[in-house]
């Protein structure tokens, strides 16, 4: 059992989490953040593994990993 | 449950102000992360340049100091040498670094000065606004290159890390990317190792992390991390180019 809280006002929506994601759970919000980016959110959370990999190609460590 | 990855001790809670996908958010991640496994946070000196991490004082939690454009190798030698119990280091940009702070990262190599260098390669000059640098891969357009980079009157791209471990004082030096988590932990390591060497007395050790710039080259962050693989790494081989073992 594994989890991410991804924070949803420091993403700047880059993207560069998705293609991390060996699961393929992350996606792009439809609802934009206080700065105006369209920030990333996990779908099917019971499919994650906690293996980090997105948290570690966040440039604005907005990804906490829980395990 | 347990959290077993967040924001290390060493960063505020200062927003990072870098463009989205930047790879410095991650270089500063790696060097606060490898400060609070050290445990040596309260006893740090960081030395920023002029550039985008020019603001690097807002975000790291220990002491900083911001150097003129370049000087952070000769602010770092005085910081070491004056208080040779502190940890020291520099984060530094390639037009920093490899530009107009050339004499002062030669040299201080050169006198093996303690000191921990993170240098950032990204192949251009983001704050100004994507101009040449000299480490701007051959071909590459800029706004001061706008038929791509000619070698004929501009030269070639400087390999620092290769320059520098010609030096017979350089302790370590080894070159990092930052475009996938597996050269990402690579990275870790090799900033961990810099650190130690520190640490130990041992002398001078510099990272060089190749890292993007979407927004000056032009590309989406996941394009440039692709970019950075194709181009950038072909030139510039990843690896240790100077060890403590060489040194001995």
């Amino acid at each position: 059992m594994a989890k991410i809280i991804i924070d949803q006002e420091r993403c700047k929506g880059c993207e560069l989490c998705i293609p991390a994601c060996p699961k393929h759970i992350i996606i792009m919000s439809e609802n934009f953040n206080k700065k105006g980016y369209y920030p990333a959110e996990q779908i099917n959370p019971e499919e994650c593994t906690g293996c980090a990999f997105c948290a570690l190609t966040c440039p604005d460590v907005a990804i906490e990993v829980y395990k | 449950m347990k959290k077993v990855f967040g924001r290390p001790e060493s960063l505020t809670e200062t927003p990072f102000t870098y463009c989205p996908g930047c790879h410095h958010g991650i270089a500063h991640r790696l060097v606060a992360e490898v400060l609070d496994e050290f445990g040596v946070r309260e006893n740090t000196i960081g030395v920023c340049p002029v550039g985008c991490s020019v603001f690097a004082y807002l975000f790291f939690n220990c002491d900083m100091i911001c150097a003129a454009h370049g000087r952070a190798p000769a602010i770092a030698t005085g910081i070491k040498r004056s208080k040779p119990d502190s940890i020291v280091f520099t984060y530094q940009g390639d037009g920093d670094l490899a530009s107009i702070g050339t004499a002062e990262i030669v040299h201080a190599a050169n006198r093996g000065e303690n000191i921990t260098v993170i240098f950032i390669n990204n192949a251009i000059y983001g704050m100004t606004g994507g101009q040449m640098a000299p480490t701007t891969l051959v071909g590459q357009v800029t706004q001061t290159s706008p038929y791509g980079r000619d070698p004929k009157t501009m030269g070639y791209p400087i390999k620092m890390a290769e320059m520098l471990s010609t030096l017979k004082s350089a302790t370590y030096i080894s070159r990092v990317a930052l475009n996938k988590p597996s050269n990402i932990i690579k990275a870790k390591k090799s900033i961990k190792k810099a650190f130690q060497i520190q640490l130990e007395g041992k002398g001078f050790s510099m990272v060089e992390i190749l890292s993007t710039c979407p927004t000056n080259w032009g590309l989406s962050p996941i394009e440039a991390s692709k970019w950075l693989e194709e181009n950038m790494i072909p030139y510039y081989p990843l690896g240790e180019f100077r060890t403590p073992e060489e040194v001995a």
